[in-house]
């Protein structure tokens, strides 16, 4: 029997409204699969946020974040504080390649788990051939460290001051903050990688996947351009925690490491820390030759 | 010329400090940093609870009755406990010219022969320092990391080694 058509139920479909559907339909199910939503993607470049704007990107991600892991994230905009400049220090001489610093960063900086992320790679170096990334050793395992004739450089980002990795970013998602921090916006990352190949110590790292965190163990004290849990697809690395040095205290490798081979401070106070060991011990940057100029000194105290 | 009784009072009494001997160095720590109590071993402090009758015996010798689980390793040729521990107060160490020290300041102790590690120290070079690094520090004594009788820093396990990027042997 021919089914009689119901006058309700037909739409008129012009060509029109049917390709307007059609485009929408595309560009909402491409987003879709980019595992994005809308709002993200239409955020603006976190510079040119007004504090209106950041309130809303913070209460859309402390929503996001508290359906994802069960637990109430602060996420901090704080603002660089005026007259900072961070710099580090690292002690060659007493670092005893504990890698505790290593497993601190992890836990602080909700680092990926599986696929494993490290920010910090420390490299075993032997002590006749001196500072030789050629034959150094990340993946040492011995029964008991410091191993003998050996010596180790831990190595994260080297906050430069001339940063290769800022100047290859097709879209600026990657900049150096006032105080000298080198951040990311992960929602205006691409993810196309250029600044992890011009990073020349390695120091940036590759979110393959968003599910590799802990969700007892992740740290809800973020800050938006430091250790908030990154999408996937993004590019993140050391932010000198910029959660904690923002407000006054250490790193977290300063905190965790046990032979305090670890400084850190303010290069424009005279009375720091930093510029007593640039005033009075030998010091070495990585890879000077590239003009980089690292942040990051290595020093031998004794 | 006649000398009223306040001004007598701040004679005589001046006279009295300027006479009492001055052995005992004030402890004060330095300045805007907390150091954490001395790392005594649990139920060893106070000394004078053994010692306190105890004639002390200035002889160098193998310990046997007690402390035997000192090994001093800390130029033990030409060192011996009552070099550091003050054989009279019991509960205080002493400088090399004998001026007594608390346990609190051994880092002055330690300084007498370490004086450029103690420079270190003080700024905050040489050693852990941890809370904030525009305000409030925390220092740890010499005696936190260093055992004093064996002051080499101890070796300890690694934690693990990151995996490697999939194929790589």
């Amino acid at each position: 029997m021919k089914k009689k058509r119901d006058p309700k139920n037909t739409i008129d479909i012009s060509r029109r409204n049917f390709l307007k559907a059609t485009a929408l339909t595309t560009a909402a199910a491409a987003l879709g699969g980019c595992g994005t939503d809308m709002k993200d993607f239409l955020q603006k470049h976190f510079k040119e946020m007004t504090p209106a704007d950041k309130k809303e990107v913070i209460a859309r991600l402390e929503d996001k974040y508290l359906k994802k892991y069960g637990k109430e994230f602060s996420i901090s905009v704080k603002e660089p504080l005026d007259g900072t400049e961070f710099a580090y220090a690292l002690d060659i001489s007493r670092c005893i390649g504990c890698r505790k610093c290593v497993y601190g960063c992890v836990e602080e900086n909700n680092q990926s788990l599986n696929p494993q992320i490290h920010w910090i790679q420390v490299l075993e170096m032997e002590k006749e051939k001196g500072v030789d990334f050629l034959h150094s050793n990340l993946y040492y395992e011995h029964e008991e460290v410091p191993h003998q004739g050996h010596f180790y450089l831990p190595v994260a980002c080297q906050q430069c001051k001339n940063p290769p990795c800022v100047k290859a970013c097709p879209v600026e998602a990657t900049w150096m903050e006032p105080d000298g921090i080198v951040v990311v916006d992960y929602n205006w990352c691409i993810g196309c990688r250029c600044c992890m190949a011009a990073c020349p110590y390695g120091a940036r790292h590759f979110n393959w996947a968003a599910t590799g965190l802990d969700k007892e163990k992740v740290n809800p004290q973020v800050h938006y351009l430091g250790n908030r849990p990154r999408p996937k697809g993004v590019v993140e690395k050391c932010t000198f925690c910029i959660q904690l040095v923002r407000e006054g205290k250490y790193p977290r490798c300063v905190e965790v490491c046990p032979v305090g081979a670890r400084k850190f401070g303010n290069l424009l106070d005279r009375e720091s820390e930093i510029r007593y060991i640039l005033e009075n011990k030998r010091v070495l940057v990585l890879k000077e030759e590239l003009n980089t100029q690292p942040k990051f000194f290595y020093f031998f105290a004794t | 010329m006649r000398v009223s009784r306040l001004h007598r009072g701040i004679i005589f009494f001046g006279v009295l400090f300027y006479l009492l001997p001055t052995r005992v160095l004030p402890v004060e720590p330095p300045a805007g940093i907390q150091v954490p109590p001395p790392p005594l071993t649990d139920g060893i402090f106070p000394c004078t609870e053994c010692h306190g009758e105890m004639e002390p015996n200035r002889e160098r010798r193998v310990l046997e009755d007690a402390h035997d689980d000192i090994i001093l390793k800390h130029d033990e040729k030409n060192r011996w406990c009552l070099d550091c521990h003050d054989a009279e107060n019991r509960d205080m160490l002493h400088l090399a010219d004998g001026r007594l020290l608390d346990f609190k300041e051994s880092y002055k102790l330690c300084g007498q022969c370490h004086g450029p590690k103690l420079r270190d120290w003080k700024q905050g070079i040489h050693g852990r320092r941890t809370g904030s690094w525009s305000g409030a520090k925390k220092y740890l004594l010499c005696a936190h990391c260093h055992n004093p009788h064996s002051p080499k820093y101890k070796k300890m396990k690694p934690e693990p080694a990151p995996e490697k990027p999939g194929g790589l042997k």
